[in-house]
């Protein structure tokens, strides 16, 4: 029997030939992540557990961001920064990215991703669960707890069990009118929001190895909203291709054998495929934008790991071009690499950013803002009874804020077209 | 860790989520700070929904008005205990309140890992779907070592699955404590 690239991964961390899913190992591993959120408390327990002589396993392999909330006059938001900048400062890290200054990155998995962490073959844990993304670039990703996080800080190991793989193959031309999120929405509204636990969700298919490597975290990122480990694709051209601009290299591009075993199989052709929401309250309470159509929105939000990069925001720009928006619209790009992107790249000769503020946009500084609700001063945050319609990942209640607010979750198309006519709307409405 | 626990029976059903184990306002409160951190064993379980809290009728509540502990031991659950959030808060929570165990039909992966790992509660696995079969308040007792929980009210005993590679841990009492007596560390 072969093995799938998750398994291969394992085995190879784990100094094994072999393994099978069910098993546990212990994993060597090659990258830890932390924020502000879950780093502090994650020190405070290596400090405790380690001694005052603790050492850290390794420090290059060891990222910080501050990411979370970050640009907010909270006390406790602020202090936890705090904690991280003379934890850095202490152990001289050499990978803290610090909030206010020329280093300071945005949302960690994007920013994992723009820094060359993400090296195909290897083994990345973070304290945030969309840890996942990195699995875009065939690297076995997954988020733990900070338990778990304090103990690979001080030793580089942790144990694991082998997931068994679930594949999802998606065949056809991407139309115009989808994105990478209305294939993951898919996905959940057929295995639900426990169809993934403890298993790995690879990804395959000529639509998928089309997709660029920020549409490919799109998928990643939301296999977490079904309960899954990981998710993973292939490393290949494209993603050698990423990893050269930023003068990085893969060290071991695994492919799932032909014969290898998974727990469940689903085949997708991607014309069949309709442009999705996730209905309030949960990413697997999904629904065509069609069946959708009409419904009324208080705000607009695009932004996050899973829906704030450059390609979202050009996507975006497809349909606000020369229109405005009819109700409020926040923009939140990923890092401030996606940032000085919208600078950059164009839209029928117009850049993104001009065409997103020509639209009555509002454009904010890259974090995670929003998309976890933050602190009462968070930018975009849902407020009282808003209807919103966003890019994000997760709609539980009071997710993005407010108890009593509705979030449906979209493609960056389908919020653009929702945008401009102040109800959600079919982005085919908008694409001719 | 205990070999037998006895004690009496909370049940819940499926997805009970982070949220409901621990509310994302309490997450303010120190974990350290021996008088704060007993506000968790206060809050825990807070979030479920009155008509769903202590199955089959609900409306029992898991803590007592002001207290900081429950008088309940064992949490019975449906499938995907502890998904959502990675917040280690939601087993620390449970412990405060004096759970020892929980036998759920499945767990979300990162409460599993986190629960066993910071040596917080006991999560196993039951082999069939207990929530029918136990009544919040019933008298259970678990034997870790023959993996099977009876029901005292009804003298049915039922099998749990073995966590597997996982024991030696749940037995040190947590990641650290089994990684010092390996050697590990
Ligand atoms: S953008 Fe949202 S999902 Fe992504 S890391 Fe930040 S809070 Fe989590």
């Amino acid at each position: 029997m072969g093995m799938t690239i998750t398994e291969k991964i394992m085995a190879k961390s784990s100094g094994k030939d072999k393994v099978s899913p069910g098993e546990s190992v212990w994993l060597n591993v090659d990258v830890l992540m932390t924020h502000d959120v879950c780093g502090p408390p994650m020190m405070k327990i290596w400090q405790n557990e380690f001694g005052t002589n603790a050492k850290i396993w390794d420090k290059d392999k060891f990222v910080v961001f501050p990411d979370h909330y970050i640009f907010t006059a909270n006390v406790h938001a602020n202090r936890n920064v705090q904690i991280l900048r003379d934890f850095a400062e202490k152990y001289n890290l050499p990978n803290y990215y610090d909030v206010g200054t020329e280093r300071y990155k945005g949302v960690c998995h994007i920013a994992l991703a723009e820094e060359g962490f993400n090296i195909p073959g290897t083994v990345l844990f973070g304290t945030d669960s969309h840890t996942c993304t990195s699995g875009a670039f065939g690297v076995f990703a997954t988020g733990v707890g900070n338990t778990d996080a304090a103990f690979i800080l001080g030793t580089g190991k942790i144990w694991e069990k082998i997931p068994e793989s679930i594949k999802f193959t998606f065949e056809g031309k991407l139309p115009d009118y989808l994105t990478a999120k209305d294939l993951i929405l898919q996905i959940l509204g057929d295995i639900t929001t426990d169809g993934g636990t403890y298993r790995a969700l690879e990804f395959d298919g000529n639509a998928v190895m089309a997709l660029d490597m920020n549409e490919r975290m799109t998928l990643c990122n939301m296999a977490i909203e079904a309960g899954a480990m990981n998710g993973i694709i292939a490393a290949d051209e494209t993603t050698e291709a990423f990893l050269n601009s930023i003068g990085k290299e893969s060290q071991e591009k695994f492919q799932s054998d032909a014969n290898a075993n998974y727990y469940q199989k689903y085949k997708y052709n991607t014309a069949e495929i309709e442009p999705l929401v996730a209905k309030p309250h949960s990413p697997d309470n999904r629904d065509t934008v069609r069946n959708m159509k009409g419904e009324k929105l208080t705000k607009c939000y695009i932004g996050s790991c899973t829906g704030g990069k450059i390609n979202d925001f050009v996507s975006a720009a497809k349909i606000l071009i020369g229109k405005e928006v009819k109700v409020p619209t926040f923009i939140v790009p990923a890092s401030t690499n996606t940032a000085k992107q919208l600078e950059i790249e164009t839209y029928k000769g117009i850049s993104i950013k001009e065409i997103l503020e020509g639209a009555g946009c509002v454009i904010a500084q890259s974090s995670c803002a929003a998309c976890l609700g933050g602190p009462d001063d968070t930018f975009g945050r849902a407020v009282d009874r808003d209807v919103v319609i966003s890019t994000t990942n997760r709609n539980f209640p009071g997710r993005m804020g407010s108890k009593q607010s509705e979030v449906y979750l979209a493609s960056p198309l389908t919020v653009a077209a929702s945008a401009v006519s102040g109800v959600i709307t079919d982005p085919r409405d908008y694409l001719v | 860790m205990e070999k037998h626990i006895t004690g009496v029976a909370y049940v819940l059903g499926a997805n009970i989520d982070t949220d409901q184990i621990i509310p994302a306002e309490n997450l303010v409160y120190s974990l350290s700070d021996a008088e704060e951190s007993k506000k968790y064993g206060h809050f825990a379980l807070s979030g479920v929904p009155f008509d769903k809290a202590g199955l089959p009728d609900g409306q029992i509540p898991f803590i007592d008005g002001e207290n900081t502990e429950s008088e309940f031991t064992i949490i019975i659950a449906g499938s995907n205990f502890g998904c959502g959030s990675s917040r280690e808060h939601a087993p620390f929570a449970l412990e405060k309140a004096g759970i020892k165990a929980i036998i759920a039909e499945s767990y979300a992966r990162i409460f599993y890992r986190n629960a066993v790992d910071g040596g917080f509660v006991v999560p196993l696995e039951s082999e069939s779907r207990l929530v029918s079969e136990i009544r919040t308040g019933d008298q259970v007792e678990l034997n870790f070592e023959a993996s099977t929980l009876e029901n005292k009210r009804t003298g049915k005993t039922y099998s749990l699955n073995s966590p597997g590679t996982v024991l030696p841990i749940i037995e040190a009492g947590g990641l650290f404590n089994y990684a010092r007596n390996e050697g590990m560390i």
